[in-house]
């Protein structure tokens, strides 16, 4: 078994007093494609943004590459925060920058690579998730699958080891969605990236997911983790079992 | 043999016949890419026949890829060493995704007499879709007379309120810098005259015919010409005015005839304003100066006549119609994405100002061709 590379302690989110979620603990091991998975409003994406440090937890501890990423502070976060990348629901690209420009933008300030090597990895970036010919537009000029793609190419500009993506499929048709499934499942095995994808696309997560854990509004926290299509195909709790199998819960 | 010794990699560089060996040893990531690169790339652009050994790298990420493929792109095909695995995957990624469409590339400069041309030409279209707009606004106007219904009077509360109402600390704040400025400036030389007693005269006619309307106009331009292409170039970016479109509601008469009104309202009443608060100041250099604010009355009295004020205050309505027709327009029109609303706004605060310094200019010959 390949050793974790987040680890998630005993976690509560809390805004103005309410919790989200509380006791949710998991472990990402490397190179795996591990799905946060529930319906809207669980805490899909506060759980995200807690594990690459943007929300401070209210209890519990991340870990991330072995360092606790909310104790860290100064030069020492920056270098954590580095070696990981993040695709936003959006895609988060600069709208004033070309593709091409979005993701020469950490290359340019993390690395000393001369301006010919920054072009060219950006253009390998671009070709590997397939916009080689859109680096010259704008994110304006690009449809949501393309800024999706490209919000990827960005993330895995310092090529990091781990990946975070917030609902890449949100919004995409589904053909589209297949295909950035197939390139999230093609980069963690031709690359060894690990990927923590948060999404409620079913098909998404039985197609791309090696493990996930489930987060539920009602329970505030995690009702279940394992295999994706064995929680489908075996899972006791009605709320996981309703959701894999889109049934309205009484 | 040359060698760099790297806190990651060690490139050593070695004759091989026909051509040079570069073995590469440690960890290729993007620092030690950094780091190898000029050297690399000024040995590879020799020419010489080129083996890329790798037998003794540990890792390689696509920064190190890139590099390679680079290498081998300068000095022609390359003899490569590659041991099996995760490497030569990289490196077939790699390649791959490099060798993928390059983007169209730019349209070449015209040549200067098609450049002039293409400038003329959209100088034209420009003009023209101006001229439509105020077209459209007038049959907009028109019809809001036969359905008066169609204007939101609340959003026209709304921006009376922003562009009128809170616009009246500035207005009176500057208004009365300008009138102590102007008094102040205008007294060192009429003193020498010793006609400082036409400081009032001088100042009153200067704020209620020219300065006062122009000011006020300047700052609606800059406070609400910009909020207007803003908030409504906003609105086109994200496709909201598409929407009224389509929902068979005219964005001139929900949008633009609020704004526009309210702006035509609002700016005689911010002159005034700023006129009023003008002579004030100057009434208060004249004090400093020795004159009782009853002789600078009695002064303005004599000086000023009612068409000096209407005169201002009608310039001062035409004013503000063209800052909100010009910033309506701007944010109507603006592009796509986050750049377009700053462009509109700007444009709207560029086009206001220079659009009343023009109109500012024609009601001076109008003026004076009139005898008014």
């Amino acid at each position: 078994m390949a050793e974790p590379v987040v680890q998630v302690q005993g976690l509560r989110a809390a805004f103005d007093g309410q919790t989200v979620f509380e006791n949710v603990g998991f472990e990402v091991r490397r190179g795996e494609v591990f799905v946060i998975l529930g319906g809207s409003g669980c805490g899909k994406s506060t759980l995200l943004k807690h594990m690459i440090g943007l929300y401070a937890p209210a209890a519990g501890t991340v870990h991330v590459l072995g360092q606790d990423i909310h104790a860290l502070e100064g030069s020492a976060r920056q270098a954590l925060l580095r070696r990981i990348g993040v695709m936003w629901q959006s895609g988060a690209l600069f709208g004033s920058d070309t593709l091409a420009e979005n993701v020469m933008v950490p290359l340019e300030q993390h690395t000393r690579l001369p301006a010919e090597a920054r072009a060219l990895l950006a253009r390998a970036k671009l070709g590997l998730v397939g916009l080689s010919d859109a680096a010259a537009r704008l994110p304006a000029e690009i449809s949501g699958g393309m800024a999706k793609r490209a919000g990827i190419a960005r993330a895995m500009a310092l090529d990091p080891p781990i990946l975070f993506l917030d609902e890449p499929s949100a919004g995409l048709d589904p053909i589209t969605s297949a295909g950035l499934d197939a390139l999230i499942v093609q980069l963690a095995r031709d690359l060894g990236t690990t990927f923590v994808v948060v999404t409620h696309e079913l098909q998404s997560i039985l197609s791309i997911g090696d493990r996930c854990i489930m987060l539920d509004k009602e329970a505030k926290g995690m009702i279940a983790e394992g295999d994706p299509r064995a929680l489908r195909d075996h899972s006791d709790n009605p709320v996981v079992r309703a959701f894999f199998r889109r049934e309205v819960m009484a | 043999m040359q060698q760099g010794n790297l806190s990651a990699v060690t490139l050593a560089i070695t004759p091989e016949p026909p051509g040079l060996r570069m073995a590469f040893s440690g960890r290729l990531n993007a620092t030690a890419a950094a780091r190898d690169w000029a050297e690399a790339t000024r040995r590879a652009r020799m020419g010489e026949p080129l083996h890329l050994d790798l037998s003794g790298l540990e890792a390689l990420d696509m920064a190190g890829a890139v590099l390679l493929l680079r290498l081998e792109n300068l000095a022609g095909p390359a003899r490569w060493t590659v041991p099996p695995g995760p490497m030569q995957t990289m490196l077939d990624r790699t390649r791959t995704a490099l060798s993928g469409p390059r983007p169209p590339a730019a349209a070449a400069s015209l040549p200067w007499l098609a450049w002039f041309g293409q400038l003329a030409w959209d100088a034209g279209g420009a003009l023209v879709t101006r001229l439509a707009f105020l077209g459209e606004a007038v049959a907009s106007g028109l019809a809001l007379l036969s359905h008066p219904r169609r204007l939101r009077r609340t959003e026209l509360l709304r921006h009376l309120d922003e562009a009128g109402l809170r616009a009246f600390p500035l207005c009176i704040l500057l208004g009365l810098l300008l009138g102590m400025i102007l008094a102040f400036q205008s007294s060192v030389p009429m003193r020498r005259f010793g006609a400082e007693s036409f400081i009032p005269n001088l100042v009153g006619i200067s704020l209620l015919r020219e300065l006062g309307p122009l000011m006020a106009a300047v700052i609606l331009a800059g406070r609400t010409g910009s909020a207007f292409a803003a908030e409504i170039g906003t609105m086109t970016v994200n496709e909201e005015v598409d929407a009224l479109r389509v929902m068979g509601i005219d964005p001139m008469a929900w949008l633009v005839l609020p704004r526009i009104l309210a702006a035509l309202a609002v700016m005689p009443i911010l002159a005034l304003v700023m006129d009023l608060a003008g002579l004030i100041g100057m009434g208060v250099v004249m004090g400093t100066l020795g004159y009782p604010p009853a002789s600078v009355v009695a002064a303005l009295e004599r000086a000023l006549v009612l068409r000096d004020l209407l005169g201002g205050l009608f310039k001062a309505a035409v004013f503000g119609l063209a800052v909100g027709l010009i910033g309506c327009r701007a944010g109507l029109s603006a592009g796509r994405g986050p750049r377009a609303v700053g462009d509109a706004a700007t444009s709207a605060v560029v086009g206001g100002i220079v659009a009343m310094v023009l109109l500012d200019g024609l009601f001076a010959t109008l003026f004076y061709r009139l005898g008014l």
